[in-house]
């Protein structure tokens, strides 16, 4: 097995290769506003440091969000195409199950990320492993209580500190985690979702003025 | 010719999923996922709705234009895409796709200008393009006049509109006709029924002292608007064939007065149309008539390769690996304001060999 992970649903571009039994090689960048630029290097990089070739590759697994549209696509659709391309399975998983699994914690808690417009993406987890409500999108005030006494994971968390008072890491999501999460399931025979986005919120319905650059003057 | 570059090209700069493969000057394969009845209600591109719809139909259509060009992926001499000018989020998911693709196959990558693609796709119908080539390019998005002496290098602005794009104003005169979205087709067809003689409406920026190759709409839209408004005010009927007659007949006649000045002026014999309003038959039928008034040579490609699809983006990309243009990098990105200037976006170090071997590494063997 050898499982190509990548997650580009939170400010992290986020690589890592998996051969079944531990993570090979991974990569972690956070920068919000450039996934589409340096995705791409970062499978290289991977690759090349593992001195591997990526028709070697039998699964994609991809992050699925919820997280910011734009950044999302660009993990999603790159992990479309390689599966087409390699004719390779493509798996998608939660972004914040992929949080979950990378905390540390005994017993409930919740991963929130930040969703933008003073909302957070979040969910709540029994441990590690299984999540018992959401992914959901809402303003922090809005589910203080529901969320009260549990220590919380993620950048979402960290934002919003009257609500989620106890905050433990990791902050951003891996590749890391999702990939051995990814690779645990697929040992145990579990069936992985397609790829498909979370994207939690319709469209904004608007038609910017100029909804396409003309040629400069 | 076995020999000429096979590529194959995407195109999500709106709000088409395009994807072609052209071998040279050949049209193999041009399959199109169009999500413009999911905007329909909304009167205009809804820029997030269009994004949705590229990651849903991008794996499907490249499929369907695989199978309709009968080739292999394998084959391929390089991958295509449109870097920009367009909507940033919907270029980000076909520059994503591309990379990819290319990656994963161990293509060359080529990021190129949509406008220029536009330009090129000419190419696929009545073979090489002349140069220079005056092209008059108009749509929804883009009116522009443009000169070029090779598409893949050298593509210079004379003109453009400086404020709505030719397509917006049939589609907001279509809207105040209750007509529907989009506006183009729908206006063309009561057009045809009508008098284009019937109302003077305004001819924007053709004083003698306005811009020679510049287009506006804007003033156009407002005045066909009021007319229409001041019609329904006095509890008249409006004659809509006639309205949309004489509103298309003052944009086809500014459009293909200035593009066979341009041609004059600048002493080129060739004129090429394309974008989504060159499937207007009134726009065609002036071109041609004053075409052949001023001895030009009149190329308008077949209206489905006018609108945006991704053949005209293979096509380009095919002209780039014919005139050996260096391939672009990785971290290629989505440039929603990518100047005309610019054709396409080449790798940092010029050096074709670096991303070959870079590529190399995840061939198949
Ligand atoms: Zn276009």
């Amino acid at each position: 097995m050898l499982l190509l992970a990548l997650d580009t649903a939170t400010p992290a571009v986020t690589v890592a290769l998996h051969d079944g039994t531990s993570v090979v090689a991974s990569s972690s960048q956070v920068d919000a506003r450039r996934h589409g630029e340096l995705l791409l290097p970062a499978v290289d990089r991977v690759l090349t440091e593992s001195g591997l070739r990526l028709d070697a590759v039998t699964g994609i697994v991809a992050g699925v969000g919820p997280g910011p549209y734009t950044g999302l696509r660009v993990g999603l659709m790159t992990a479309d195409t390689f599966g087409l391309a390699l004719g390779v399975p493509v798996y998608g998983l939660c972004t914040l199950d992929g949080l979950a699994f990378a905390a540390d914690i005994q017993g409930p808690f919740v991963v929130a990320t930040d969703a933008r417009r003073k909302e957070v993406y979040w969910a709540r987890y029994s441990d590690s492993r299984t999540r018992v409500s959401g992914p959901a999108v809402d303003r922090p005030a809005e589910i203080t209580e529901a969320v009260a006494g549990l220590p919380a994971v993620g950048a979402g968390a960290l934002l919003y500190p009257d609500t989620f008072p106890d905050v433990y890491e990791p902050e951003n999501v891996s590749a890391s985690a999702l990939a051995s999460l990814a690779a645990e399931k697929l040992a145990k025979g579990e069936e992985l979702p397609a790829p498909r986005p979370l994207y939690l919120r319709r469209p904004d319905a608007q038609v910017p003025k100029n909804y396409k650059v003309v040629t400069p003057k | 010719m076995a020999d000429e570059p096979l590529v194959l090209g995407i195109e999500t700069s709106c709000d088409e999923t395009g994807v072609g493969i052209v071998r040279g000057h050949t049209l193999l394969a041009d399959a199109v996922a169009s999500s413009v009845d999911e905007h329909a209600r909304f009167g205009g591109v809804v820029p997030e709705v269009a994004s949705r719809a590229h990651l849903e139909a991008m794996v499907p259509t490249i499929h369907r234009a695989l199978k309709e060009a009968g080739v292999s992926a394998r084959d391929l001499d390089g991958i295509a895409v449109t870097a920009g000018p367009g909507l940033a989020g919907a270029l980000l998911v076909g520059v994503s796709a591309a990379k990819a693709y290319a990656y994963a196959l161990g293509k060359p990558l080529y990021g190129v200008n949509h406008l220029a693609s536009h330009i090129c796709v000419d190419q696929l119908e009545h073979g090489a393009l002349p140069e220079p080539t005056m092209a008059l390019l108009v749509s929804g998005g883009h009116s522009s006049l443009l000169l070029s002496s090779d598409v893949t290098s050298d593509v210079r602005p004379l003109g453009a509109t400086i404020d709505d794009a030719a397509g917006e104003a049939f589609d907001k005169i279509a809207r105040v006709l209750d007509l529907g979205f989009p506006g183009g087709p729908v206006i063309d067809r009561y057009a045809r029924e009508g008098d284009p003689e019937a109302i003077a409406f305004p001819r924007g920026l053709t004083g003698p002292r306005d811009a020679a190759y510049d287009f506006s709409f804007s003033g156009l839209k407002t005045a066909v608007a009021r007319w229409i408004e001041a019609k329904r005010a006095a509890g008249e009927e409006v004659p809509v064939r006639d309205v949309a007659a004489s509103f298309q007949e003052a944009v086809v006649d500014v459009l293909t007065r200035k593009a066979v000045r341009a041609c004059k002026d600048e002493g080129v014999e060739h004129l090429m149309i394309g974008g989504g309003v060159a499937a207007n038959s009134r726009l065609r039928a002036l071109a041609q008539e004053r075409c052949e008034a001023a001895g030009l040579q009149l190329r308008v490609p077949r209206p489905k390769l006018c609108t945006d699809n991704g053949a005209m983006v293979a096509a380009l990309g095919a002209e780039m690996v014919a005139r050996n243009r260096a391939a672009s990098d990785w971290d290629l990105s989505a440039d929603s304001s990518l100047p005309v200037t610019e054709p396409h976006v080449p790798g940092r170090d010029r050096d074709h060999d670096h991303v070959h071997e870079v590529s190399k590494e995840n061939l198949y063997s």
